[in-house]
């Protein structure tokens, strides 16, 4: 259910920015340059007042649309102010949710799991009205009626404990990547260690990409007796440290004492060196 | 026919990854030079499990597998490439020096300049004569400082593992304590000032 990304441009073929142009590309003419200005200070994270304002304002744009009624525009700046940290964008994000475009409302909540902010929680669970009933594919899309994975994540994320028994049946769901969203979220607001073994499951399966996917989330959340699962699991290393580092990330915050190193932090990190 | 021999035609008559991963296992434990060439080429089939049992294979055999893996680096197939990295970074002979420098600082591959990064603290220099080992020792030395800055934090990281190894050369180590205590000042990413800590508590022992 990924849109291929902006990133399909490569360097050689985009114009150079600085942060000064970028900011005036966004009120260009010519709608490329405003799509691409949005990405790059995402991506950049160029993060002004002036430049969360105007993607705030691209929020909401009308004129780049494409044969299906898409709004890249609006895409790409809901992506950015996802990236830019800067708490005002929450409630265009919310708006966003109710686009008509499938693509800007999984932007808008994967932005509101970064951002993290409680308020965003109604909203998420508006998605997921009608339950797993509802959560079928359209007919000739590559994705299903709502950004479920995305949703279930942002809920997990901002820790909408009130989210649970409308994320718990998405545990079911036929998706595996669905499933997996809904068991990161479900160990993120309950801390049951079952949701995370579920995950750990998920490592033996024969699909890779869903490797991977279960590798990210087990990071995400910092399941820490997953770290050997994670460091015997059939990925390519670069993944592997990726979701060890998330582990570790977790660890030093829930230690205190910041002057000493766990038994468990370290038993992480020996785990990373055999993997370089 | 040798032993060796029906075993590599085994690793070449391989029908499935499973059947090829056996195969691969059975030729490393062998541990004959004749079967070099053949755990080398492995690290091309996409096979991780079997390229692992080669690195394992190639490592037991040590310094006689150094100069084939020197000449057979891949360098069209940064996945084959970096299984030869971790072969040399682990057999540690320090001919693999200037392919680890320029690995480690230029590679496009991020697994190939990890490995690199970790094999250039644990090379054997007391295998070298003055004053080729403080050449080498310093040369190690500066390309790990300088990756130690690399945007990818997964490069600090292994960038730090390497700097950890070279810590042992009592010459070096002054400098490298300075750089950790700059790295705990200066960097952002938790988990490399978390393992930095680790590196100065075992430099310090």
């Amino acid at each position: 259910m990924i849109e291929p990304s902006a990133e399909a441009y490569s360097a050689e073929n985009a114009p150079p920015l600085t942060k000064e142009q970028a900011i005036a590309n966004l009120q260009s003419p010519d709608l490329s340059l405003r799509y691409y200005a949005a990405w790059w200070l995402g991506k950049n994270r160029v993060r002004d007042q002036a430049v969360v304002d105007a993607l705030i304002v691209a929020l909401e744009d009308e004129a780049d649309r494409t044969e299906m009624g898409g709004y890249p525009l609006r895409r790409n700046a809901a992506r950015a102010l996802g990236k830019l940290g800067d708490m005002r964008a929450v409630p265009s994000l919310i708006k966003s949710l109710e686009c008509s475009d499938f693509y800007v409302r999984e932007a808008a909540a994967q932005s509101l799991a970064t951002l993290k902010d409680i308020v965003a929680a109604p909203a998420l669970m508006q998605l997921l009205n009608g339950g797993v009933a509802a959560a079928v594919p359209v007919p000739g899309r590559p994705h299903l009626t709502q950004p479920y994975e995305a949703v279930l994540e942002a809920l997990g994320a901002i820790g909408a404990t009130e989210a649970i028994s409308l994320i718990e049946p998405f545990l079911d769901h036929p998706v595996p990547r669905v499933q997996c969203a809904a068991a990161r979220a479900m160990y993120q607001l309950t801390q049951d260690a079952k949701y995370g073994q579920r995950l750990v499951q998920v490592l033996d399966s024969n699909d890779l990409k869903l490797r991977r996917v279960a590798l990210g989330d087990l990071g995400a959340i910092g399941y820490l007796p997953a770290a050997d699962a994670i460091a015997n699991a059939k990925v390519e290393n670069s993944f592997k440290l990726i979701a060890l580092k998330g582990l570790l990330e977790h660890q030093l915050q829930q230690e205190l004492d910041v002057s000493s190193l766990s038994e468990d932090a370290i038993r992480v990190m020996n785990l990373m060196d055999s993997l370089l | 026919m040798t032993n060796t021999q029906q075993l590599i035609r085994a690793v070449a008559e391989a029908d499935s990854p499973a059947r090829m991963i056996a195969a691969v296992q059975k030729l490393a434990a062998a541990q004959d030079e004749a079967a070099i060439p053949t755990l080398i080429a492995v690290f091309g089939y996409n096979n991780p499990a079997a390229a692992v049992a080669a690195v394992t294979g190639l490592t037991q055999l040590g310094e006689v597998a150094v100069p084939q893996l020197l000449e057979q680096i891949d360098d069209y197939n940064y996945g084959a490439r970096a299984y030869s990295i971790r072969a040399l970074a682990a057999i540690a002979d320090p001919r693999a020096l200037d392919v680890l420098l320029a690995s480690a600082a230029t590679d496009f591959a991020p697994s190939v300049r990890r490995a690199a990064a970790k094999g250039l603290g644990n090379l054997r220099f007391h295998k070298l004569e003055n004053p080729q080992r403080q050449q080498a020792q310093a040369k190690a030395l500066e390309t790990l400082m300088f990756i130690s800055q690399d945007p990818d934090w997964s490069i600090r990281y292994a960038a730090v593992v390497g700097l950890q190894g070279l810590a042992k050369i009592p010459e070096l180590q002054q400098q490298i304590l300075a750089k950790f205590a700059e790295i705990s000042t200066n960097e952002t990413e938790g988990s490399l000032r978390a393992r930095v800590q680790l590196a100065q508590k075992q430099v310090l022992g």
